[in-house]
């Protein structure tokens, strides 16, 4: 069961990806990310994860998406048109995709013992109680530089559209 | 739960989903029922009136008008999203009242289950994740159109669900520092006891403040009014769905009214105790039901014996005497275990419900300036307020 709701999920993942990159309108490349965006949150809560999936779901498909499809809304892009590829694309494109895959092959059979398996349900630090325990103690100085960082984030986001409007 | 096996687990699961989808379909639709009777007595006139007694059949005749209509796709339209749209709306409508508890856990036949369908852990969490991507249906069906007042219409509606997402998310933490606990069935269990108990009124910090905020974002994130700026009809014909029609049109409505029915039931679970009565059961809480239906009983039966129209001599006694028959069976022992409960959780439901409907037949229209500069410059700034000034008296609480 978990075999098979894994690879369902993963398969929408890729095909979403794919996809992505494949059509030609924004808003359906929006649509497909935020379906890699979700079938990866199932991925985590297949894991166990539950918090992390929630959070993927809040934050990434419910958020961050709907604000690129409202901009690709407001702005109202069109189509984009397919240009003729480039000649470095059609002469390097198809050597550096194999040497890429191969490079990934070799790193994920060398990197990763092969004796370990990953089970379904097996991680247990993700509830929660957990990652709030996590965050503010082992985690704490990550933490709050990253919020340091949102809040810089913010304030040049005002600064900018101030300067906009005067 | 550990009492069961799977297969019987797998039994019970099945039979729960297909009462509460069942049960969930004829509210829907009869809220619509009850929302025009309302608005109808509200401005002084009877509402529907000729299908079935006291038109108490219009939302039959209305799914099958709707059902039989010829189903347009406008040639414009980008017909992958323009289909996709409503289906998304209702599935994630549908889809965050699978995690609602109705009710305490139950023994039915030797079996100990849950009021609920799932119950995550995670609960709260869950409905936000759900409710966030119900924007897509609405955003998408006014973008696909191909329509000026649909994209204006969806705009409107995606950049206000955006907003108010914010003040309502703080307004639901508060009271989950109170509970510790994002499960929606531990969180009513930690406010058993009665009306003091509630996250409403308990201390340290009462949940007054959160309860208002969620309940103004809620209206606007289920597009009703006095924020209902994506259909406002005077300004965008129909909104985000001017150029839907047939069964397309209706997931729509009942993603509308469905969406309506899980943040009332949100506001239940999170502020008023779900399915815990007022009071405790040894003060007689458990004669409320009884006593209320058998008045209106009696009251039903009174009118049916002087009639004001012509048909309500028959059909006034009949339901009179079906009520005195409800307030029979709550005296009930052996039913009494999951009727009380899930009483007293209708009945806090419908209250907000009723608050809905009200509140839609009283306040006119926001403007849309008006709209958005609350939620950034009142609504947020207060929910953080609120939300730092629970979260210091619970870390102080001994």
């Amino acid at each position: 069961m978990d075999v098979i709701l894994f690879l369902v999920f993963a398969l929408i993942a890729v095909v979403c990806a794919i996809n992505v990159v494949v059509q030609t309108h924004p808003i359906s490349s929006a649509i497909s990310l935020v379906g890699v965006m979700g079938s990866l949150a199932v991925l985590y809560l297949l894991l166990g994860a539950e918090f992390l999936a929630a959070a993927q779901v809040i934050v990434y498909a419910g958020a961050i998406m709907v604000l690129f499809v409202f901009t690709i809304m407001l702005l109202n892009a069109g189509a984009e048109s397919k240009k003729g590829k480039s000649l470095m694309v059609q002469l390097l494109g198809v050597p550096l995709l194999v040497a890429f895959l191969a490079l990934m092959a070799f790193y994920v059979e060398h990197l990763f013992p092969s004796n370990t398996m990953v089970h379904f349900g097996g991680f247990t630090g993700g509830g929660v109680k957990e990652i709030g325990r996590a965050l503010f103690t082992t985690y704490l100085l990550p933490f709050e530089a990253t919020s340091i960082l949102i809040l810089i984030a913010i304030l040049g986001a005002i600064v900018l559209a101030r300067k906009e409007m005067d | 739960m550990h009492l069961l096996n799977l297969d019987s687990f797998i039994v019970i699961t099945v039979i729960k989903t297909v009462v509460v989808f069942a049960v969930l379909m004829t509210v829907l639709a009869y809220l619509q029922w009850v929302e025009r009777k309302v608005i109808a007595h509200i401005q002084v006139r009877p509402g529907p009136y000729r299908v079935g007694p006291h038109g108490l059949l219009q939302p039959l005749a209305d799914v099958i008008k709707l059902i039989t209509k010829e189903d347009l796709i406008p040639p414009h339209v980008n017909k992958p999203l323009y289909i996709l749209a409503p289906f998304l709306a209702i599935t994630m409508a549908l889809l965050s009242i699978s995690v609602i508890p109705f009710g305490p856990k139950i023994t039915v036949g030797g079996y100990e289950t849950y009021m609920q369908l799932a119950d995550l852990n995670i609960g709260v969490l869950f409905i936000l994740a759900v409710s966030s991507m119900g924007v897509y249906g609405i955003a998408l069906a006014g973008w696909s159109s191909n329509n000026k007042y649909s994209l204006l219409g969806g705009l409107r509606s995606s950049a206000q669900m955006i907003s108010y997402e914010l003040p309502m998310s703080l307004a639901i933490a508060a009271p989950l520092l109170i509970s510790n606990t994002l499960s929606l069935r531990e969180l009513v269990e930690t406010q058993t006891g009665g009306i003091w108990h509630w996250n409403i009124l308990h201390g340290p910090f009462p949940q007054v403040f959160s309860f208002i905020i969620f309940m103004i974002a809620a209206f606007a994130e289920t597009n009703r009014v006095p924020f209902d700026l994506p259909e406002a009809e005077n300004e965008l014909v129909a909104g985000f769905h001017t150029e839907y029609s047939s069964m397309k049109f209706a997931s729509f409505f009942m993603a509308e009214y469905a969406n309506m029915i899980t943040v009332s039931c949100m506001a239940t679970l999170l502020f008023l105790g779900g399915w815990v009565a007022p009071w405790p059961a040894e003060y007689g809480s458990s004669y409320v039901p009884v006593a209320i239906f058998a008045l209106a009983g009696l009251v039903a039966l009174y009118h049916g014996f002087n009639p004001a129209r012509r048909r309500d001599g028959f059909t006034l006694p009949a339901f009179g005497l079906i009520f005195l028959m409800i307030a029979a069976v709550f005296l009930l022992p052996m039913v009494q275990q999951w009727l009380l409960p899930l009483f007293w959780f209708c009945a806090k439901t419908g209250g907000i419900l009723f608050g809905f409907i009200w509140i839609r037949g009283t306040l006119p229209r926001f403007r849309y300036d008006q709209l958005m500069g609350f939620t950034w410059k009142f609504l947020f700034p207060v929910a953080m307020l609120n939300l730092l000034v629970t979260a210091f008296l619970v870390a102080l609480r001994p």
